[in-house]
């Protein structure tokens, strides 16, 4: 495949990167301490919290570990975890 | 019939981009290309241009508009000098990489510090990497001119690149010249509406400048390179229109003043060939074979071209209104470049001239032929850039 002049794209194609992969720390949600509050999800840069039901659940393919929603969780439900290989 | 007036070199630029029709224009103002872009919000204001003029609050968001206002199917200009230029950087790389064919003037102007608002080449030179084609001029009228080429080059499909055009400060922007102008229908039959292939749209959403990892980084970065240096034949072609149109030879990337069989021959580029050439014409007066070769396009630089202008002379000596500090002038390097390993070829000296607007007059100009013949004389060429007029005693 060739590439393509101002390497124009179609959109969305970065959803075929899964940056998660960068991440060297991971966020991991208490669900039983979780209020259901929402902040995580609307200060997440990357745009990996899903709400699921009425659980918020953390997309590990695109979470690059950077513990925004962690600092930012005014129930203190998250907590940042070292990824380990 | 061409209409011939006295204006201005920033408002011959300001009509040139008005008859080009662009329909995005912003920009920050800065000494000394406040002319041009004054004139545009003038007639912009008065509905003589009919384009979104828009203010921004720095050159870096100037560029950032007309690089959007271009991936969205506009013909956008912009206009910077000086710190101006070096801030809008950042996003000339980026628009580049992105192919996006907006036209810039780069008025030339020293780079701080010290702070300084005359004319050298140093702020445009330092955007030579950033694959924005290159175009220097001479006189308002080549301003002109090549502001009309410059929107037909940079959307050739082939091409698809920004272009600036750059002019010396305050020598060409704010002298007054007897300039020719082209009626509307002559520009319009040269220059059709801006139709690229690809443009913003929410109906079919695309990205500009995605993602690219090593793997294929270097294969999009030689595409610019290829465009570019392949661009020299579209470019020629378009001159050549030019000349056609206006009666005005701009047959070539370089232009060759007496140099056919000169022994010593200059280079170099913008305003300053004027003196040069007046200089020269002196000198061969008292009898010595003396050119001038000015390169008009020096991104894609044209080492065909100079090949052929300057392979028959004794000695080459660059004028670079510019330095790279702790090496030499960015021209005479990249002539040298060019010229090594080729059997025959002359010797190539470089020489510093005219940075913050030091005057380079035609003393100036009769110390580098002198120089250069002793040194070719002397058979011994020098390793290093010498620098013109500097006056060592005040240097601590």
């Amino acid at each position: 495949m060739k590439i393509t002049p101002g390497a124009v794209v179609k959109g969305g194609t970065s959803l075929n990167y899964k940056t998660g992969s960068w991440r060297d720390q991971r966020p991991e949600i208490d669900q039983e301490t979780c209020k259901q509050c929402g902040i995580c999800q609307e200060v997440c840069p990357d745009d990996a919290v899903r709400q699921s039901g009425d659980r918020y659940e953390i997309d590990y393919d695109f979470c690059k570990g950077c513990g925004i929603c962690a600092h930012e969780c005014t129930a203190e439900a998250i907590s940042m975890k070292n990824e380990e290989k | 019939m061409a209409d011939i007036k006295v204006v201005e070199g920033s408002e011959a630029v300001a009509l040139a981009v008005k008859a080009c029709r662009p329909q995005v224009v912003a920009a920050y103002p800065i000494s000394p290309q406040t002319h041009i872009v004054e004139a545009l919000a003038r007639m912009a204001a008065d509905g003589d241009l009919k384009a979104e003029y828009v203010r921004v609050e720095s050159e870096f968001s100037a560029a950032s508009v007309v690089s959007g206002a271009s991936a969205a199917g506009s013909r956008s200009y912009t206009a910077s000098a000086s710190q101006g230029l070096l801030l809008m950087t950042e996003v000339l790389y980026a628009s580049a990489g992105m192919r996006l064919p907006f036209v810039i003037t780069g008025v030339n102007r020293s780079i701080s510090a010290p702070i300084n608002i005359q004319v050298d080449h140093q702020d445009t030179i330092s955007l030579r990497d950033s694959g924005v084609i290159q175009f220097y001029v001479e006189s308002a009228q080549e301003a002109y001119d090549m502001h009309l080429a410059a929107f037909k080059i940079a959307e050739n499909p082939s091409i698809m690149l920004p272009v600036m055009v750059c002019m010396d400060g305050w020598v060409l922007t704010h002298s007054y010249e007897r300039v020719e102008f082209l009626d509307q229908e002559t520009v319009d039959s040269f220059l059709p509406p801006f139709k690229p292939e690809n443009f913003l749209d929410v109906t079919n959403p695309k990205t500009w400048g995605s993602y690219a990892e090593g793997d294929v980084l270097m294969e999009f970065k030689y595409a610019i390179h290829k465009a570019m240096n392949e661009g020299k034949s579209s470019i020629r072609r378009i001159f050549a229109e030019l000349t056609t149109l206006t009666g005005r030879d701009y047959g070539g990337l370089v232009e060759a003043y007496r140099a056919d069989d000169a022994d010593v021959i200059l280079v170099a580029m913008g305003s300053m060939a004027g003196t040069i050439k007046d200089a020269i014409d002196d000198l061969r007066q008292e009898g010595k074979r003396v050119g001038l070769v000015r390169i008009r396009c020096y991104r894609p630089f044209p080492h065909e071209d100079l090949i052929g202008a300057l392979g028959r002379a004794k000695v080459v000596a660059v004028l670079d209104a510019n330095v790279s500090i702790g090496s030499e002038g960015a021209v005479g390097l990249d002539i040298k470049s060019k010229l090594n390993g080729r059997p025959g070829m002359p010797m190539v000296l470089d020489f510093i001239a005219g940075l913050g607007g030091r005057e380079v007059n035609s003393s100036a100009v009769r110390k580098i032929v002198d120089r250069a013949e002793k040194i070719l004389f002397s058979g011994l060429p020098i390793s290093e850039a010498e620098w013109i007029d500097l006056n060592p005693a005040i240097v601590p």
